[in-house]
């Protein structure tokens, strides 16, 4: 098996204050993490590898050199190889224009590495929540594409997948090569030892820029200008209501005034 | 921008098993505002096994016309047949916009369509707008874990498609007996164009679809301590039962084990719109304020006077809910009597 992993650096969201004057991000400090659904994806594989001997494990990035950090992370967990695609050219894409530069360099890598049998990716990436970038990257190259998945086995040549359904769960068969994007599993993702920690600071990773695969791309659907969605503007939500304080003492008493107020503004 | 072809808004009508999704209703209700503010259709497309009846549905609960797509192949979500069928639609129609339920399916699909049709998406919005000048909608959808707004437009491509998170939106009122076009088109996908097969459904948490659908919902975090509060006996499962309300969770409840996952609410949650909200013992982090922006009522029962919560509530129990809560419970009963 072949499997590559996306993996997104992200702000971890968690983190993140508001400043309560300018009504700003605080981004500042805030630690960038591997995207959590990403590092669920990874042990995912990574389980593939344990019950499928000889699969190999390539992990692909976009963005800045920075990223490179997340990518030696996923590395000491379970990635035998990384690719990082980063240019001034691709910065501002949307995830029209991010899951076609994602697609081109999986081409790109495929060229020298050979075809992937599985691409993953997570569910969503925690910073802009779309849950878009995975579906097309397999509408791009063509394959199918499996979303919400929280377990993968492969048989017989195929990926049979949990997928969360509205009321539980369907078990659904997916032909190889597909797109599989993992949602919060039932399982913990193991955690890297110190030596696989110290390989994976020396691993050389894989640089992807713009002229590297100018002969396959579009310039014209890449970054912002290539980007079909545009963000007019940005405010923080005002959550603040008038609030009616029930303060007291006794539980009874407390009570008894909620339900009162409730039924008087009928909404009991 | 020769964009004159592309008119009307169109809105996706989820089914599954023929059954319709509730959020596809409730898209028709902005739906029909937005048409209405720059003089378009508003259309619905109802894609499922047997689903005139559903479209039907649409046209009485205000959409101008429906559009049908219907066949075996659609009773069941495979996301092969139904991007075919969207985008099969969408090249005959040309619509301005298309809105699409955030389900799982609905996320499933719509990017699957904006990447086959080259346009974009804008997941998850929370409110949505229309420039009558340019037709460009105006997508708004939260960010950074519910930190950050952000608006978004779709200047030049069209059509232009966004996601909706279910429960912003309140269904809008059923007018019996309204009629409308509704038009059948033949549109059939080969089996051997479906690549991914359903081998087994598992339906394990009946209630749980509720969620999204519930009046009331009685939501406990880890305040309460353990699984026993939201089972029978418990003060979260007999709140539940004497409101008629459907039970939720924050994920620190879920990630202790302690009530399933579709039991959760927030942004990796489900996202609810009900009447009352009512949230015990829990503190009220933004991933969790992210599902309840559409409840018109809060109230929140907390121990600690200073929990964020309370800035999002109506109502503030400032107390332990195993002492508050049982009184509620009479009082309520008192009431009812
Ligand atoms: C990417 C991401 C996605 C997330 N998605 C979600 C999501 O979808 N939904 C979600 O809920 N969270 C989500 N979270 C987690 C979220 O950040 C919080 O950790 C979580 O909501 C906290 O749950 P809680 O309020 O129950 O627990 P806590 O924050 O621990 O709060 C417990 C509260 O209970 C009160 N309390 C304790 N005992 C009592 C008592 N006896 N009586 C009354 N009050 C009491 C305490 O004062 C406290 O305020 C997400 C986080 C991340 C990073
Ligand atoms: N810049 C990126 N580099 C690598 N993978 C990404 C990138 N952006 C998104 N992805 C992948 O796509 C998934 C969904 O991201 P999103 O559509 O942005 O929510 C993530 O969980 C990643 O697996």
């Amino acid at each position: 098996m072949r499997i590559l992993v996306c993996v997104k650096q992200v702000p971890d969201t968690t983190e993140i204050k508001i400043d309560p004057v300018k009504h700003t991000l605080i981004r500042d400090g805030v630690p960038a993490i591997v995207n959590t659904f990403d590092a669920y994806a990874l042990e995912t594989a990574a389980r593939i590898k344990d019950a499928n001997p000889g699969t190999t494990i390539t992990l692909l990035s976009m963005g800045p050199d920075q990223a490179k950090d997340a990518l030696r992370e996923c590395l000491a967990v379970g990635g035998d190889k990384a690719y990082l695609a980063s240019d001034r050219k691709f910065g501002g894409s949307d995830t029209l224009a991010t899951s076609y530069i994602l697609a081109t360099a999986i081409k790109q890598i495929e060229k020298t590495d050979g075809a992937f049998d599985i691409i993953f990716g997570g569910k969503q990436a925690i910073d802009g929540d779309t849950g878009q970038v995975g579906p097309e990257i397999a509408a791009h190259l063509g394959i199918p594409q499996m979303t919400y998945a929280s377990t993968v086995e492969i048989k017989d040549g195929e990926a049979i997948v949990k997928r969360e359904s509205d009321e539980g769960y369907d078990m659904i068969s997916v032909p190889l090569p597909c797109v599989v994007t993992i949602v919060k599993p039932e399982f913990e993702p193991r955690y890297p030892t110190l030596m696989s920690k110290r390989k994976a600071r020396k691993a050389e990773i894989g640089l992807i820029t713009f002229e590297d695969i100018k002969d396959i791309i579009d310039e014209t659907r890449i970054g912002l200008k290539g980007s079909p969605t545009k963000v007019k503007k940005t405010f923080t939500p005002d959550r603040t209501k008038n609030t009616v304080r029930i303060e007291e003492e006794e539980p009874a008493a407390a009570a008894a005034k909620l339900v009162n107020l409730l039924s008087e503004a009928h909404i009991l | 921008m020769g964009f004159e072809e592309y008119k009307n808004i169109w809105v996706f009508i989820e089914t599954e098993e023929n059954a319709p999704k509730n959020v596809g209703f409730e898209l028709l209700n902005p739906g029909r505002q937005l048409a209405d503010k720059i003089g378009c259709k508003l259309v619905a497309l109802v894609v499922g096994g047997k689903v005139e009846d559903v479209a039907k549905k649409a046209i009485e609960y205000g959409a101008d016309e429906a559009v049908v797509v219907e066949g075996d192949e659609y009773y069941e979500y495979s996301t092969d047949a139904f991007a075919i069928a969207i985008e099969t639609a969408l090249a005959k129609y040309k619509p301005s916009a298309l809105f699409i339920g955030a389900t799982n399916n609905g996320r499933d699909v719509g990017p699957r369509v904006a990447c086959d049709v080259n346009t974009g998406l804008t997941a998850d919005c929370t409110s949505l707008d229309i420039d009558v000048e340019t037709g460009n909608m105006l997508w708004t959808r939260p960010a950074f874990g519910g930190n950050l707004m952000a608006t978004i437009q779709c200047p030049d491509n069209r059509p232009q498609l966004g996601t909706v998170r279910p429960g912003v939106f309140k269904k809008p009122e059923l007018v019996e007996g309204k009629e409308g076009k509704i038009t059948v088109e033949d549109i059939h996908v080969p089996a051997e164009k479906i690549r991914t097969k359903i081998l087994d459904r598992v339906k394990e948490v009946a209630e749980a679809v509720n969620l999204q659908e519930a009046e009331i919902i009685v939501s406990g975090g880890r305040g309460c301590g353990g699984p026993e509060p939201y089972v029978e006996g418990g003060v979260i499962y007999e709140l539940a039962q004497v409101l008629g309300a459907t039970v939720g969770a924050s994920r620190a409840a879920v990630d202790a084990g302690w009530i399933a996952h579709a039991h959760q609410v927030g942004q990796t949650g489900k996202t609810v719109g009900p009447k009352l909200y009512i949230a015990c013992g829990i503190s009220g982090a933004i991933q969790h304020l992210a599902g309840i922006a559409g409840a018109d009522y809060v109230v929140a029962i907390n121990k600690d006077p200073d929990a964020p919560i309370f800035d999002a509530a109506d109502y503030a129990v400032v107390g332990d809910l195993f002492k508050v809560i049982p009184p509620v419970i009479e009082e309520i009963k008192k009431l009812q009597a």
